[in-house]
């Protein structure tokens, strides 16, 4: 299915690029008309998912984040979190909750956070190659515009 | 990101307000840290009243300063808490371990 609308962003792996990305997915997702919840929604899930990047994808460097978004028909809103980092040797087990490799105030809840707050999640990764998360939400639309009008 | 903190023999109280996330937590637990280590209060009391938004390194900051209460004897309240954060909260299994009081609850 071809996306209505698409954004693409590419960020240096910094800290304070959390809030910059998560705004900025936000504010592309505002042309669904979401409600507060919806949008705290998409902001956390991805605030989790860049966090990953910055914190485990490239733990001794600064690399790129690469972010899509696409805005589907009813109400559908993808984001793609990309990294060329390091890879997730197990998926299975990072995405259960309280699993960290860090330790120190990680919570390992950023798999569990995502899940809860997206209706679907898919995460693939290959060692040495980099991780790929695809968020994806419906919300309950009251008319998407098509970007036409 | 603010932290505002009041000591009083029997607690200390930190006021948080702005959004936490993992590149503004560091700065946070070390302002909150120092405070509560030099005080020892029995009493913590995290308000996340002013707390626009949070991800899950907000419930790091929350455990954290739970393990630093509990390491001298002190116990953890988080008040103000938002429908959304108590959620969260409760999701990550905070109540087991501290006192989680939604906005209404609060004296």
């Amino acid at each position: 299915m071809k996306p209505i609308n698409q954004m693409k962003l590419q960020i240096e792996s910094r800290s304070v690029n959390e809030a910059f990305s998560r705004a900025t997915v936000a504010a592309f997702a505002a042309q669904l008309d979401p409600n507060i919840e919806e949008i705290s929604d998409i902001k956390t899930a991805v605030s989790e998912a860049v966090t990953n990047c910055i914190v485990h994808a490239y733990p001794e460097s600064v690399g790129i984040i690469y972010i899509w978004a696409g805005i589907y028909e009813n109400g559908v809103f993808k984001v793609k979190i990309k990294d060329k980092g390091c890879g997730i040797q197990n998926v299975k087990q990072a995405m259960e909750p309280l699993f960290t490799t860090l330790g120190g105030e990680r919570a390992g809840l950023g798999f569990a956070v995502m899940e809860s707050f997206c209706d679907k999640i898919k995460v693939s990764s290959n060692i040495g190659k980099g991780t790929t998360v695809i968020l994806e939400k419906h919300f309950i639309t009251r008319g998407a515009s098509d970007g036409r009008d | 990101m603010a932290i505002k903190i009041n000591t009083t023999p029997v607690r200390i109280t930190v006021v948080l307000s702005g959004e936490i996330d993992h590149h503004n937590a560091a700065a946070l637990r070390l302002e909150a840290d120092e405070a509560i280590q030099s005080s020892l209060a029995p009493n913590v009391r995290l308000d996340f009243g002013d707390v626009t938004f949070m991800d899950s390194s907000g419930i790091g900051f929350v455990l954290g300063r739970y393990r630093i209460a509990e390491s001298y004897g002190g116990n953890v309240e988080v008040v103000n808490l938002s429908d959304r954060l108590y959620s969260m909260m409760k999701l990550a299994g905070l109540d087991k371990l501290v006192t989680l009081k939604n906005k209404k609850e609060v004296k």
